[in-house]
This record gives structure tokens, sequence and C-alpha cells, in this order.
């Protein structure tokens, strides 16, 4: 029990500092807001299940704090990568953009 | 002991690599992002304070945290997007 603890500490401790890395080291916006999401998503889950191990009664916030990070982290990442397409300073290099002519009618359809 | 030294060790260098990105960020998205994922980091470090302390309570501001910075990231998504586009 102890071990499974320290290890999922380790494990989400690493991914935050990933997360860190990649929002300092990543070359543009959006690569920016990929790594600093997902891996602190991976990151903060992988925290709480290690200290679910450590203190087993503590399962009911735990869980809750796991629930809301999964609901309101994508949603979140979505609404600041939707406001960094819309201002001016977006990366000029995009391959492909889905949201060229506005972008309210890809919602529509 | 070394094992909580190593994960706090860990959790301040991320928090210091944001950090350097949302002092130095060219323009505001790579601020927004920079203090979302710091948010994020500061849940985890609470989560983790709350472990050590032994103490459950710790764990209620971590969820007041998270929804607290949930808010402020929409908040400042809708400040960056109707600053350019007139007042929506």
């Amino acid at each position: 029990m102890e071990i499974a603890s320290y290890i999922f500490l380790i494990i989400g401790g690493l991914f935050y500092m990933l997360g860190g890395l990649g929002v300092l080291r990543m070359p543009d916006t959006f690569n920016r807001i990929q790594a600093g999401t997902k891996a602190t998503t991976l990151g903060s889950f992988s925290l709480m299940i290690g200290i679910f191990f450590a203190e087993p009664t503590w399962v009911l916030k735990v869980v809750v704090i796991i629930i809301f990070i999964a609901i309101s982290n994508p949603i979140g990442s979505s609404v600041i990568a939707r406001a960094t397409h819309r201002s001016p300073h977006r990366p000029k290099n995009l391959v492909i953009d889905e949201l060229k002519d506005g972008g309210d009618n890809h919602d529509a359809s | 002991m070394i094992i909580q030294s190593i994960v706090f060790g860990l959790l301040a260098l991320g928090l210091l690599l944001t950090l350097v990105r949302l002092i130095k960020g060219p323009f505001l998205p790579d601020r927004v992002v920079a203090l979302d994922t710091m948010n994020m980091i500061i849940v985890g470090v609470i989560g983790f304070i709350a472990l050590l302390y032994k103490n459950e309570l710790f764990l209620d501001i971590t969820i007041i945290y998270a929804i607290l910075s949930f808010f402020e990231s929409v908040v400042f998504a809708r400040y960056m997007e109707a600053k350019h586009h007139g007042n929506r």
C-alpha cells in the first residue's frame, strides 16, 4: 500500500514537471496548450490516486476532485484554444485550420 | 521522507518553469496558458500538503481552488476574445 502510494506520487510529480517543461519549451501557443493541459491532468489524477493509497478513508473527496478535474480541465483548454484562435497573436504557420471561416458554422453543423 | 522531498522538488520545478513562461511569454495567450498550468500544479501542491500534515481539510481547499481556477481560465479567455472584437 505504501509502495503503491509512493509510485503514484512520483508519477504525478513527474508529469507535473513535464507539463511545466512543455509549457516552457514548446514552440507556439497551441503546443503549449496541449502540453500544459494534458500532462497536468494525468499528473493530478496520479497524485490524487497516490493520496488515496496513502489515506484510504479520504476516498470521497479524492473522487470528487478527480471528477471535477476531468470535467473542467478539457473545457478550460478548449475555451483558451478558441480564444487564442480568435486573437491576433495566434501562430501563423497552421497546417490545417478548421475554424477558418469564422468558426461559427463549424459548430452549427 | 526522501520520497516527499522528491515529489515536492518535482512540483516546485514545474511551478518554476511555468513561472518563467508566465513572465517572459511573448503574448497574452501564452501567459493565460501558463497561468492555467500553474493553477493545476498548485492544486497538486495543496493536495500533497494535505497528505503531509495528515489533515483532510486541505482537500476541501483543493476543491475550492480547482473551481476558482476553472472560472479564472474561462474569464481570462472571454477577456482575451472580447479585447480584440469589441464588447460582446
